[in-house]
């Protein structure tokens, strides 16, 4: 039953060429969601209050075009398109990571309370430290004086949420299901403290602090979109190189320490450098849900689960999602702006529950 | 001696199970490992591959103590299947591929393709290459688990109750897979397993556990009724049937 090796060994057999040919589908796939992002992008700058053709913008991207379109383009457009593709993809890939790492298709970005513990800090910069009012970029703002102290705020709180949870995870060598336990227990208590704070508050501040939650990607200047691009960048790297290691994660923590896996390190680091993603995106941002869910299992789902494909190209879902979402919230009912976090999962969640019923995996 | 273990004893926190193990196997060598429920199996399988820490004795491979081994050194001298799997939505080439996760650097290499490619080759996989592991048979996926314990490239293949969920034809294929590999590539098999039949069938050599320590070790001759009377605490007679060793519960 056993077939002896043939004596001289062949390479390239039928199976290596198929598989290899299923790899290349993969990489297709990277490209034409790469095309897909520019087009999207330039589209995305065409659209809003002020009308600019392409032209403008090419011409204003190679600075000969007008003052009025550059500032448009500068300050304005360029800046939330950015913090839509390096949000959508950090998000996407910190959810693809956690969901490994717990072996869990429910895990995301705020699984680990992280979100929560971010509102919840915003609130106390907001309400109990008077930081005032966030900048909406909608018709009437609601003024935010501080608006550094909310997001230091929230980015403290949260790493605190995530410090807790993986010190926690570290000393009593807690199991997935434990630290996602932990999780909807901090995340639960962070949101009893942002309502009792609310409770005392004046309904102006409640106004500007539920305003914060709701994410908005206007909030992000050239200053917040280096960093975000920095930490996210900086993160896929990491994850990249430890691609295998979630592909022998998924087989089970038996069979990975039988394959040389440090188990434990490598759920501690990543989870550690997943929640930095999105301690960073929401103190800057305000909480973007759904994403950091939805991207990597719509792409689970399209390619299998290979961490070779699935980083890539979740973080590619994940920037297109955002993108599109927020192009759709700044223009279908300008100049009013929709909270993104809503039109995402409008848009994401039928797409999902079609790619779900449709039951498909492989292309 | 290729696998040599010493006075091996391991505990949970407030639980003894395995006490002073001791045994010892050539290349080409199949082990079956016998015992009840619960005799510690699965635990002394765990301590040789350094999942579990034991609090004492020494385990040996080509005369290193495994002790001494990086968790990714000893990936490329022991390889282990264990007895609960989980089957997830990746195809039977990159549940063989991930075996080769030891020698791994950045990526595959052009030689690490071709040791999968002559893996599902030899298990006759190739129908199922692109095909997700979660749909195949019990025992088209226990041959997968072996087929990626095979891509490891190590010195001995352990394997924890790969039969137990077998019909008896899979059950078979399966053992006789594991001892022509075993022959094939010189390499020492250790298989637990609750069927005696089927081990007699395959095993060169036998370890009966009882309660953490060795009641019986060694060739054909340790499968008694006596034994199996004191391990399992069941009446049986060993007959010859065919010239072959078969136990018949009374
Ligand atoms: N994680 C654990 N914590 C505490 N005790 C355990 C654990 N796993 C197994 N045991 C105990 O160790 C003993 C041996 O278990 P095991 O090696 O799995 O037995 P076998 O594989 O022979 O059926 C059993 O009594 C079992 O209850
Ligand atoms: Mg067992």
């Amino acid at each position: 039953m056993l077939k002896k090796p043939n004596a001289v060994i062949e390479v390239d057999g039928d199976s290596l060429e198929l598989y290899q040919k299923f790899n290349s589908k993969k990489t297709g796939l990277i490209i034409i969601l790469c095309m897909l992002l520019l087009i999207v992008s330039i589209l995305a700058m065409n659209s809003g209050a002020m009308e600019l053709d392409p032209t403008d913008i090419i011409k204003t991207l190679m600075s000969i075009g007008s003052e009025i379109s550059s500032v448009v383009v500068w300050r304005i457009r360029l800046p939330r398109i950015l913090a839509a593709v390096i949000a959508g993809a950090g998000l996407a890939v910190a959810g693809c990571v956690m969901q490994n790492n717990l072996r869990n298709p429910l895990a995301s970005p705020s699984t680990l309370g992280i979100s929560s513990a971010a509102a919840f800090g915003a609130n106390i910069a907001i309400i109990v430290l008077g930081a005032g009012t966030v900048q909406s970029s909608a018709v009437q703002p609601i003024i935010v004086n501080n608006p550094y102290l909310v997001t230091i705020f929230a980015f403290v709180f949260s790493m605190g949420a995530t410090m807790v949870i993986l010190m926690l995870a570290r000393m009593r060598n807690f199991s997935p299901e434990a630290i996602i336990l932990a999780g909807v227990a901090l995340s639960s208590l962070f949101g009893a403290g942002t309502t009792l704070i609310q409770y005392f508050a004046e309904s102006v501040q409640i106004a500007a602090a539920v305003f914060w939650t709701f994410g908005d990607l206007g909030r992000a200047a050239w200053t917040e979109v280096s960093i975000m691009a920095i930490v996210v960048g900086l993160s896929m790297i990491y994850f990249m190189m430890k691609r295998w290691d979630y592909n022998a994660l998924d087989n089970g923590p038996d069979a990975a320490k039988s394959l040389g896996v440090n188990v434990e390190r490598t759920r501690f680091f990543g989870l550690l450098v997943s929640s930095m993603i999105t301690a960073v995106t929401v103190s800057f941002l305000g909480v973007i849900g759904f994403v950091g869910l939805v991207a990597p299992q719509m792409v689970r789902r399209l390619i299998g689960g290979d961490h070779r494909f699935l980083i890539p190209i979740s973080a590619l879902m994940g920037s297109l999602l955002l993108l599109v979402s927020d192009t759709f919230a700044r223009t279908i009912i300008s100049p009013i702006v929709l909270p993104v976090g809503a039109v995402t999962s409008f848009l994401g969640a039928p797409l999902f529950l079609y790619l779900l019923i449709k039951g498909g995996k492989r292309s | 001696m290729n696998l040599q273990v010493d006075g091996l004893s391991f505990n949970y926190p407030c639980h003894e199970v395995l006490k002073g193990i001791s045994f010892s196997m050539k290349r080409g060598e199949c082990l079956a490992i016998l015992g009840t429920n619960g005799a510690g199996k699965s635990t002394l399988l765990k301590c040789i591959n350094k999942i579990l820490r034991p609090q004492g004795g020494s385990v040996l491979i080509e005369q290193e103590n495994i002790k001494d081994f990086r968790q990714v050194e000893l990936a490329k001298k022991v390889a282990y299947v264990s007895q609960s799997n989980h089957s997830t939505a990746t195809t039977v080439f990159d549940s063989i591929l991930i075996g080769r996760k030891p020698y791994i650097k950045w990526d595959v290499s052009k030689n690490d393709l071709n040791i999968v490619n002559e893996t599902i080759k030899m298990l006759s996989l190739e129908k199922f290459v692109l095909k997700n592991v979660d749909e195949l048979s019990g025992g088209e996926y226990q041959k997968v688990l072996i087929g990626r314990a095979l891509a490891q490239e190590t010195d001995v293949l352990m394997l924890d109750e790969p039969t137990s969920s077998l019909d008896l034809k899979n059950q078979l294929e399966v053992l006789q897979l594991i001892k022509e590999i075993a022959s094939l590539k010189n390499i020492t098999a250790v298989v637990t397993i609750h069927d005696l039949n089927l081990a007699l069938r395959f095993a060169d050599k036998y370890i009966l556990l009882k309660n953490g320590v060795i009641h019986a070790a060694g060739g054909k001759e340790v499968i008694t009724e006596t034994n199996i009377k004191q391990v399992y605490g069941v009446d049986v007679t060993v007959e010859q049937v065919n010239d072959r060793s078969v136990v018949v519960p009374v």
